[in-house]
């Protein structure tokens, strides 16, 4: 009985941090188009472009928000497009293999990564932090094993991939006066459809519930004859399999393998999240809101760029004002959400 | 409950009322610095503004730090130009993202000083489609077709290798065993690569020099000291340290004064550096630098130069190398510092 009315309350956070979420982007964005409308900040393909740069922290982010929904997190994401990105480039330049055989063994590390350190954490209680850092670091080692210097791919089809621009039937007129279709890669449709899929997951299959129900309070959900376990170990999959396939679409858009990329990945798809309304806490989180969150991290690089003199390390220091004034936004209505229960429970 | 709904959009409402204040208030200050430049767009045309956008690796040495001082001293309003700078901070997809940002805002010519070698087919196909030249700086790229860079202006680092290499055989001709550590530099970048190629052929060429240890300091000075460290402690003896910048350098000559040892001319151990950064040459008259290998950062002049070019419709040389000497420990002096601009 007490079920119905929580899963309402919680899904009305989501929704509150959400419009949040969104109406921030779309305050930046507007101020953006205002301020530097000369500058090309107004034209479509700068908003196309925000998603082209994005794709793969999109992918990335939406299995990071997964893993935080149950409460956990997964800090190996960027080592593992590292990895990916590197094994990529090793088996289509060194050992000339095929472009399909990369991108199943991408997919085949991101799944491994998520399977041992899906059982580590929920079959072997293991704290998600340190078992992610474990493999964070693992992932970063095992790249500089493979090749320190940096693989360049030059397979024709995967360059083909890379570079199959998608035109859209609309586009800007440029100062020469040459009409410049608005473009998209691939990656964006991938990105998307992705995307798509975890939102269905999330909000209309008996998973995705029972991954809101562990994150809101466990020890109900195992009342409710949810298997934790199992569920909080198909988290994990799901966001290194995500990891894998972001990876490979990292690669996509750079082209190399190299040990020096994705670093500090993990902490831009962190603070996508959480900007995108996932509580730490787990329980809440959306991934249009990650959508978001990511488009804002965007957006703000853009803006620091356009402008054109600020150093570009503001776009941290935006980002880390951003996540503070989350937080807090969190806190209060985490608050708030337990004033309730305790008073729901009173009488 | 409800009120603290309300506050929490109230609380929103006054943040994003900051953020436009804060993103509104940004622009009245690059415009006096710009000398009214500030009107964008509409002063590249009408004013005859050339829009540049510079896409720097970041700031991680003192070489860099010149290199960027001196691209925005050359183009200034001044000068006729508008330098839109980009510090990567040392990642390639920072920098992929800074020259789709550049393509958008229609800048005139792109100017990148690329991370690594590779990986920028896609970026550049999309300016080469915009119709804008691209000037590759300081490190070289590896594309699938040249004519997706207009031009290339930087180092020839295999050759400033190759001079380290020949003082090195002249200065160590006596010596009969050679230990030699080589830091080198972020691996994959040009500098790197030309660098060791040339220690490389050095220590093949020469029965008597062993590479005892080779790892990388990432071209900065907390990073080179860190890996001495570790070295030092590994090996005992160790004739020569080959760091393949200075900031590695001054990291290195720390770590072997700690460790009790002595660095330079009068020392147990010698320092070849390269780069030869005011603060490089500093340490060579000191005596602590045995040799430093110049690598001139002064770009700016020079890709203004193949802009003017570009302007007038002629066809620059594709690729030019800068003109580059070194200095030797037992023979530089004040002067030879203070003659030079950086």
């Amino acid at each position: 009985m007490r079920i119905i009315p929580l899963q309402r309350k919680n899904l009305s956070d989501t929704t509150f941090l959400l419009l949040v979420t969104i109406g921030l982007f779309a305050a930046m964005y507007a101020a953006g188009m205002i301020i530097f409308t000369n500058q090309g900040f107004a034209k479509p393909q700068m908003f196309l472009n925000l998603f082209i740069t994005n794709a793969s922290l999109i992918v990335i982010s939406c299995g990071l928000t997964v893993v935080m929904i149950t409460g956990g997190i997964d800090i190996s994401v960027g080592s593992v497009t590292a990895l990916v990105c590197m094994v990529a480039a090793y088996m289509m330049e060194k050992q000339g293999a095929s472009v399909y055989a990369a991108v199943s063994v991408s997919l085949g590390i991101g799944l491994a990564f998520g399977l041992a350190q899906g059982f580590l954490v929920s079959y072997l209680g293991i704290q998600p932090f340190i078992v992610t850092l474990a493999g964070m670091f693992f992932g970063r080692g095992m790249t500089a094993v493979i090749s320190k210097e940096m693989i360049s791919i030059k397979n024709e089809v995967f360059l083909a991939w890379a570079n199959y621009k998608i035109d859209l039937p609309f586009g800007t007129t440029n100062k020469k006066g040459v009409f410049q279709h608005a473009y998209i890669y691939p990656t964006v449709i991938a990105a998307l459809v992705i995307l798509i899929l975890v939102i269905i997951l999330l909000k209309r299959t008996k998973f995705g519930r029972a991954l809101y129900a562990i994150g809101g309070n466990q020890q109900s959900a195992l009342m409710m004859g949810l298997n934790v376990r199992r569920t909080r170990f198909f988290a994990y999959v799901l966001s290194g399999f995500l990891a894998g396939l972001g990876g490979f679409l990292f690669c996509l858009n750079s082209a190399a393998g190299f040990v020096e990329q994705a670093r500090g990945l993990e902490m831009d798809a962190v603070s996508s999240s959480v900007i995108g309304g996932t509580l730490l806490s787990g329980g809440v989180g959306n991934p249009i809101g990650t959508l978001f969150g990511v488009l804002i991290k965007g957006t703000i690089s853009s803006l620091i760029t356009t402008q054109g003199s600020l150093s570009s390390w503001w776009v941290r220091i935006a980002l880390s004002a951003l996540l503070c004034f989350f937080i807090v936004l969190q806190s209060v209505i985490t608050s708030r959400k337990r004033k309730t229960k305790s008073g729901s429970s009173g009488p | 409950m409800r009120f603290k709904k309300v506050l929490c959009v109230l609380l929103t409402a006054a943040v994003m009322t900051g953020l436009a204040a804060c993103s509104g208030g940004r622009q009245p200050s690059p415009a006096p610095a710009d000398n009214s430049a500030g009107a964008s767009a509409a002063a590249d045309n009408t004013d005859g503004l050339i829009v540049v956008g510079f896409s720097q690796v970041g700031a991680e040495s003192d070489w860099r730090t010149a290199n960027t001082k001196s691209m925005q001293e050359t183009f200034t309003a001044d000068n006729g130009y508008k330098l839109i700078f980009d510090d990567a901070q040392q990642k390639q997809d920072n920098q992929i993202t800074a020259i789709r940002n550049f393509i958008q805002q229609e800048v005139d010519y792109i100017v990148l000083a690329p991370i690594g070698e590779t990986g920028w087919d896609t970026v550049l196909k999309e300016a080469k489609d915009a119709g804008i030249p691209v000037i590759i700086v300081d490190r070289m790229i590896d594309v699938s077709d040249d004519s997706l860079f207009t031009c290339w202006v930087g180092s020839d680092f295999r050759k400033e290798g190759d001079i380290a290499v020949a003082w090195m055989e002249t200065a160590l001709a006596g010596k009969e065993k050679v230990n030699i550590v080589h830091l080198q530099g972020t691996i994959g970048s040009s500098a790197q690569i030309g660098r060791s190629e040339g220690l490389e052929a050095g220590v093949s060429a020469n029965s008597g020099w062993e590479l005892i240890a080779q790892q990388t300091g990432e071209f900065t000075q907390a990073k080179g000291q860190e890996v001495m460290e570790s070295i030092l402690k590994q090996n005992s003896q160790i004739d020569l340290v080959y760091c393949e910048n200075d900031n590695m350098a001054f990291g290195a000559i720390d770590a072997i004064e700690a460790a009790g040892k002595t660095a330079g001319i009068n020392g147990d151990i010698v320092i070849i550096s390269f780069d030869a950064t005011h603060a490089g040459l500093a340490m060579t008259l000191e005596g602590k630098i045995n040799y430093n290998v110049e690598c001139n950062p002064l770009h700016g002049p020079r890709v203004e130069k193949l802009i003017q070019q570009l302007q007038a419709g002629q066809t620059p040389e594709k690729l030019a190398y800068v003109e580059e000497t070194a200095f030797d420990a037992a023979t530089i002096t004040q002067a030879d510092i203070d003659a030079r601009a950086y």
